[in-house]
């Protein structure tokens, strides 16, 4: 990736008129928006309408789909991702992911932490490396659940704490910007409510872009909301709203957000 | 409103009629199912009455050659030299040179079929692997005779060539042992490719949302992983190795010889038996028994393979659990 100076701009991704093909299929359309960095983002909308497909083209992790284009500009630190010169594998250990499913790896709870580090180049002590587990850990709000038994398989853990050891997995590497897709839809509530507070703990050092199904969710962690819709005519997903998420959610100047924030739609 | 509440009434009551008045549970015979179910029944049982039968023929030949006063089962695995014709039986000599060809099969399939293997599951697009996975599966068809030819006319030359004519014999274990690996290489290609696109794709995201390479991923998250599955497939490539006949018979040589030298010839068990079972052996001598004796160590060594390869895909099976 060409180097680029960090700047003081108050976004962390802005989009300049994003196009997303799966193939010959327009799945998004001229999308812009900025993301305000340490804040916290939501996308909703019905499903279909391409949130994913935007949350993807953030880390271009859409790069692992075949026939996946992108159009248009998606801006970090000024620098287009999309620029022939930008290497997808630098891209990721800034803009770290969260998944719908949990998907610790089948290795142990220190492993799975150990392994972005590990790939990264990481040329620490083992006590150092004991450090940045803990610390991980420690901001996923996992330490004292698993600091027993970190040599356990990560799989042994609950739903909701591999999904937590999958923040935990991915602030390891200190990214600026962790995107999360659906990451509570297959958690129970106590564990959702869990997230949902580690992710206001998480603002406070990084950029966090959710896309949730869950309304309440968007309402209770965000601080922006964009509300994605399918155009009937092409199919194509496109950005209709996006604002403070009190204003989307009370006051919003779609009347096509209204009807789907308020439940009487998709 | 009323028209309609009546109108969804009738149909209710049209539904109602079209019902049969009595409903016949009764059973029925189904002679097509149960003559489906026999044959069925015997096709399973002809393959382990044929597995019963081989196998307690080799008991009961290995039996008689352990009888025979001029032999013993200590001399037997541990003798170190097999000459029938003065009364020599020791094993070891013929062990040896499976063991060592099966082993160089090993050193030149493990790498070639898990690179194989790696490339199709994880790199090939959809095209390259429809192209490649047919022509693996017809590597693994051809006769193993070609094999053997292909091994004695075709490698031991080059080899001869390289290493020299007074070093490598015309007959050598490292021609064949190469050969048999490039043969046993599908096995592993194909079982190790089943257990690397058996790891959920989620994993392959995880590792790549980290910023990890597609070999970064492929070698630290995906073969970890299938990790029970590859061994498993090496395993059963392994058993093939040993049991392979056609190419060590036209190779390797036709002498037992216990030596570590891959240049050298050395006969290995199957060849042996493939040997001496073309000849003419007068039935119940104990040149004759003596092969039987061969197969059952041969049948043991594929048991404990197999036992061992089940056991680590039962372990295999519960990762994803
Ligand atoms: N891998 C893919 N290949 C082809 N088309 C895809 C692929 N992934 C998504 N699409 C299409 O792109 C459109 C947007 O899909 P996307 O997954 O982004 O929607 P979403 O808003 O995340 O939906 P959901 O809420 O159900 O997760 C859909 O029409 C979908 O069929
Ligand atoms: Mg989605």
């Amino acid at each position: 990736m060409s180097t680029t100076t960090m700047n003081d701009s108050k976004y962390a991704i802005e989009t300049r008129a994003m196009n997303i093909y799966y193939g010959a299929f327009r799945a998004v359309k001229d999308v812009t928006f900025s993301i305000e960095r340490n804040k916290i983002t939501a996308l909703i909308g019905p499903s279909g309408c391409g949130k994913s497909t935007v949350l993807r083209s953030f880390n271009r992790m859409n790069d692992l789909i075949p026939g996946a284009r992108t159009e248009g500009e998606v801006l970090y630190h000024g620098q287009n991702l999309y620029d022939p010169d930008v290497d997808a594998v630098q891209v990721r250990r800034q803009i770290g992911m969260v998944f719908q499913k949990p998907n610790p790896f089948p290795k142990s709870i220190y492993d799975n932490i150990a392994y972005g580090p590990r790939i990264n180049g990481w040329k620490g002590t083992r006590a150092e490396m004991d450090e940045l587990v803990e610390r991980a850990l420690v901001g996923a709000a996992l330490w004292d659940e698993v600091k027993d038994k970190l040599n356990q398989s990560g799989l042994s853990l609950s739903g909701g704490q591999q999904q937590r050891l999958c923040i935990a997995r991915a602030i390891a590497v200190q990214p600026e910007v962790i995107l999360m897709d659906e990451p509570c839809s297959a958690l129970d509530p106590i564990s959702t409510l869990k997230i949902e507070e580690l992710m206001l703990e998480l603002r406070q050092r990084y950029t966090i872009v959710i896309v949730t199904h869950n309304m309440q969710q968007a309402a209770r962690v965000s601080d922006y909301t964009a509300f994605f819709l399918m155009d009937k005519e092409d199919r194509a997903g496109e950005l209709v709203e996006y604002d403070v998420t009190s204003k989307v959610f009370q006051n919003p100047a779609d009347k096509r957000t209204e009807e789907y924030v308020s439940g009487r739609f998709g | 409103m009323a028209d309609q509440a009546q109108a969804k009434a009738e149909q209710g009551a049209a539904l109602a009629v079209s019902i049969p008045q009595t409903i016949d549970l009764r059973k029925r015979p189904r002679i097509g199912e149960s003559i489906i179910q026999t044959v069925l029944f015997i096709c399973g049982f002809i393959s382990i009455f044929t597995t019963i039968g081989i196998v307690y023929v080799l008991f009961q030949e290995s039996l008689s050659f352990f009888a025979d006063p001029a032999v013993t089962l200590f001399e037997f695995f541990t003798g170190t030299v097999w000459q029938p014709r003065i009364g020599e039986f020791g094993i070891l000599p013929l062990l040896n040179a499976t063991l060592v060809i099966s082993s160089i099969a090993m050193l030149v399939a493990v790498p070639l079929g898990l690179g194989m293997a790696i490339y199709l599951s994880e790199y090939a697009s959809e095209r390259a692997r429809a192209i490649l996975k047919p022509v693996i599966e017809l590597l693994a068809g051809i006769p193993t005779v070609v094999y053997g030819y292909f091994a004695l006319t075709f490698v031991t030359p080059i080899l001869r060539g390289i290493f020299g004519n007074d070093v490598v014999s015309v007959y050598n274990m490292l021609s064949a042992g190469m050969v048999v690996g490039v043969l046993i290489t599908p096995i592993i290609a194909t079982l190790s490719e089943d257990a690397l696109s058996a790891v959920p794709g989620s994993l392959r995201q995880a590792s790549f949302g980290l910023g990890s390479t597609r070999w970064e991923t492929a070698i630290k998250v995906v073969v970890p992983a299938a990790l029970s599955g590859i061994f498993a497939g090496g395993i059963v490539a392994m058993s093939r190795a040993v049991g392979e006949t056609m190419v060590v018979a036209l190779a390797a040589g036709a002498s037992p010889n216990l030596t570590w030298n891959p240049f050298e010839p050395a006969e290995t068990m199957t060849g042996h038996i493939a040997r001496i079972s073309g000849g003419d052996l007068s039935y119940g001598s104990i040149d004759y028994r003596s092969i039987f004796a061969i197969g059952l160590v041969l049948f043991f060594i594929t048991l404990a393979l197999n036992i061992a390869s089940r056991r680590i895909v039962r372990r295999f099976r519960e990762v994803y659990d």
